[in-house]
């Protein structure tokens, strides 16, 4: 995993509430086998329109984006996080975001940041104008005007990306806790293991 | 084991715990793993790249299901087709050359057993109640209407899932949704999960698991409780679940990956012990009058967005949170409504019957129901059916289901997750509207620009024949429309 501290600079004031990640890549461009260059899919129906966000001169490789309520709804396309990566987004701003969706930006090193709605308001007004500084290790995101929000994070999922952790390798260490726990479950619950194909009954 | 009264949800968690960190984060045992075309290939590149092996392969079954035509897959001879598009071909040569490398059972494009991923797990015996079912993709909570633990990962999970057969996770809340008294007739469990979305949101399941209680799911078949938990995400809630009966023992009994013998015995013995304790407490809990529940059909571009059939589009102005008016008039816009319309003067130009909500055996019978002896509309452009497998494909042509369909002007398809998502072949095109019973009405989800109206299948019948979305009560044989 990419190691992730402070994140500095624009921020793109989406605001919309419910973004889901048809927006945030529709289908057709799943049909890749690589993580890479999804970027130009990225939000394709928002930037479709005439005068989106995304257009401003001012917000162009901005690495923050702000949105509304329940961001990253829908399907579990990892290709949403790919897709903000690429277009070089590494962190989102938003009331709440979608379980799937906060697993998967965190598996790329995307920082998901929640704020209550009031502070998510006051961050889109400083956008349109100031850099925003996020900063994981103290979990508070400030403003050129004083402001200070703090923010909550999983534990675990702060340290890994501070430290830059690989979470297979660390579960990879839990090794011989699995390899218990299969056993056990080889005698408790028999008829989880090895399941054959048989013709139907 | 803890002494206090657990719920199902908490009951499949703790018999899965392998290792809890001090912060609370879990190492949960993943009991088994469904991989598709679109959401493997990063995961498996990375596993090589890294070196390392699928852990437990015997755990992990393949098929393709996401960006395959519907159209036929051999010719004449049962030679194969080729996949038109280049990425699509692409994305499925390299799952079918992934499973083998890896080890894992594989079921071909061609084979009868292929379909979509949700409805060949149940179906097959590979899912069973009580056990931990992941897959890369959102609508993996189906699995949790047979009472198992089951969601959508990310490619990095499945990754993660690959090389460990486990996930690190937090344990959610626990959520209950209670319906109480019986459904109405012509009233189907799309009828109903469409209901409750609306009435909790689509954020409103977020941060927790679903189990669905009340006399309603036990009297529902499987397969209707397959739909409801289906959709437990566009409710936000990763997972669903109902707890597992008689009527899921019977439905899995003899399936080809369904435990035998004296195993079968010991795994009924213990499904039966995972129903929530009395006295079990939840996060939360919303609790439905199932008097409420009428035919449901969704007039926006959130699967919360929804109305009686017999309602009108709603003003933007009715809605008391300034952002919500606003996404209604956004919504409004995309859909070419006029709040005040009735919703069953709204023409369709589209049907689709299938995907992994309502592409099984009943939801095709009870279309059918509405179709025999009819035909689609003339301003009806397009009609598809498409079976949820090729299992479900072959019952339905025993029983004369594909001759209905065809008769009243379908188009009846090979099993895929087709016009649900618009990344394969079957779209509807820009500015068309839909009467779909897919899960996601989402601005494009169905092809740019394409409007969808989210209905049960019979429902989507009714719309096919009256050209409009229509009250499939009015219709007559509604009596038996289960699906």
């Amino acid at each position: 995993m990419k190691q992730v501290s402070t994140i500095e600079g624009r921020a793109i004031p989406l605001g919309l509430k419910n973004v889901d990640t048809d927006v945030i890549i529709p289908a057709h461009w799943l049909k890749t086998v690589s993580r890479e260059g999804l970027g130009k899919g990225a939000f394709e129906t928002i930037r479709a329109a005439p005068g989106n966000p995304f257009d401003v001169e001012d917000f162009a490789n901005a690495p923050i984006l702000i949105a509304g309520d329940n961001f990253g709804c829908g399907s579990s396309r990892e290709h949403a996080a790919w897709a903000m990566l690429d277009m070089g987004l590494t962190a989102v701003i938003a009331p709440s975001f979608s379980d799937i969706f906060a697993g998967n930006a965190f598996k790329n090193g995307i920082l998901a940041v929640e704020l209550p709605q009031e502070q998510v308001d006051r961050l889109l007004e400083v956008a349109a104008e100031a850099e925003l500084t996020i900063d994981l290790e103290n979990q508070v995101v400030t403003t050129p005007f004083q402001d200070r929000f703090e923010f909550e994070i999983d534990p675990f999922r702060k340290r890994c990306l501070l430290e830059g952790l690989d979470e297979i390798g660390l579960t990879l260490g839990s090794d011989s806790e699995i390899t218990k726990h299969e056993q056990m479950r080889e005698g408790t619950l028999p008829w989880l293991d090895k399941p054959k194909r048989r013709e139907a009954a | 084991m803890a002494s206090k009264p657990r719920t199902l949800y908490e009951k499949i968690w703790d018999s899965h715990v392998v290792e809890r960190l001090d912060d609370g984060t879990c190492l949960l045992y993943i009991d088994r793993h469904l991989v598709h075309e679109v959401t493997s290939p990063q995961a498996f590149e990375a596993l090589r790249l890294a070196g390392r092996t699928v852990r437990r392969p015997d755990l992990t079954l393949a098929v393709p299901d996401h960006n395959l035509p519907t159209t036929p897959r051999v010719d004449a001879d049962g030679l194969r087709l080729p996949i038109e598009d280049k990425q699509s071909a692409a994305q499925l040569a390299a799952l079918e050359a992934n499973a083998p490398a890896f080890g894992i059972d594989y079921i071909d494009a061609t084979a009868p057993e292929q379909g979509i991923v949700h409805v060949v797990g149940p179906e097959q015996g590979f899912s069973l109640p009580g056990a931990t079912i992941v897959c890369g993709d959102s609508h993996t909570a189906a699995h949790g209407g047979i009472g198992a633990l089951a969601f959508g990962i990310g490619t990095s999970e499945v990754e993660h899932v690959l090389a460990t057969q486990t996930l690190q996770l937090r344990q959610s809340k626990s959520m209950e949704v209670r319906v109480e008294g019986p459904l109405g007739p012509g009233v189907t469990p799309k009828d109903l999960i469409l209901h409750i979305i609306g009435v909790i949101g689509t954020a409103g399941g977020t941060g927790h698991v679903i189990e669905y209680r009340g006399r309603v799911f036990e009297e529902m078949s499987v397969e209707g409780r397959l739909t409801i938990c289906n959709m437990s995400i566009e409710g936000g809630a990763r997972a669903g679940l109902i707890a597992p009966d008689e009527k899921v023992f019977d439905y899995l009994k003899g399936r080809p990956y369904s435990p035998r013998g004296e195993a079968w015995g010991k795994a009924v013995a213990w499904w039966r012990s995972l129903a929530t304790d009395d006295g079990a407490t939840f996060d939360k809990s919303v609790i439905i009058d199932a008097a409420d529940v009428e035919p449901t059909v969704s007039w926006g571009t959130s699967p919360e967005d929804v109305v009686a059939v017999g309602g009108i589009v709603p003003s933007p102005d009715s809605f008391a949170d300034p952002s919500k008016r606003e996404a209604a008039r956004k919504s409004l816009d995309y859909m070419g409504l006029t709040p005040g319309t009735p919703i069953e003067d709204i023409p369709v130009d589209n049907i689709f019957i299938g995907s992994c909500t309502n592409s099984r055996i009943e939801d095709l019978r009870s279309a059918a129901q509405i179709l025999k002896g009819r035909r689609k509309a003339a301003n009806v452009r397009w009609a598809i059916a498409v079976p949820g497998s090729g299992l479900v494909k072959r019952q339905a042509e025993a029983e004369g289901i594909d001759r209905i369909f065809t008769d009243a002007g379908f188009e009846w398809r090979e099993p895929g997750c087709s016009a649900c998502l618009a990344m394969n072949p079957d779209k509807v095109p820009p500015g068309e509207r839909c009467a779909s019973t897919s899960n996601r009405n989402f601005v494009g989800r169905q092809g740019p620009g394409s409007r969808t109206h989210l209905v049960s299948p019979a429902m989507a019948a009714a719309a096919a024949v009256t050209g409009r979305l229509a009250d499939v009560r009015k219709l007559g044989t509604c009596q038996e429309a289960g699906g």
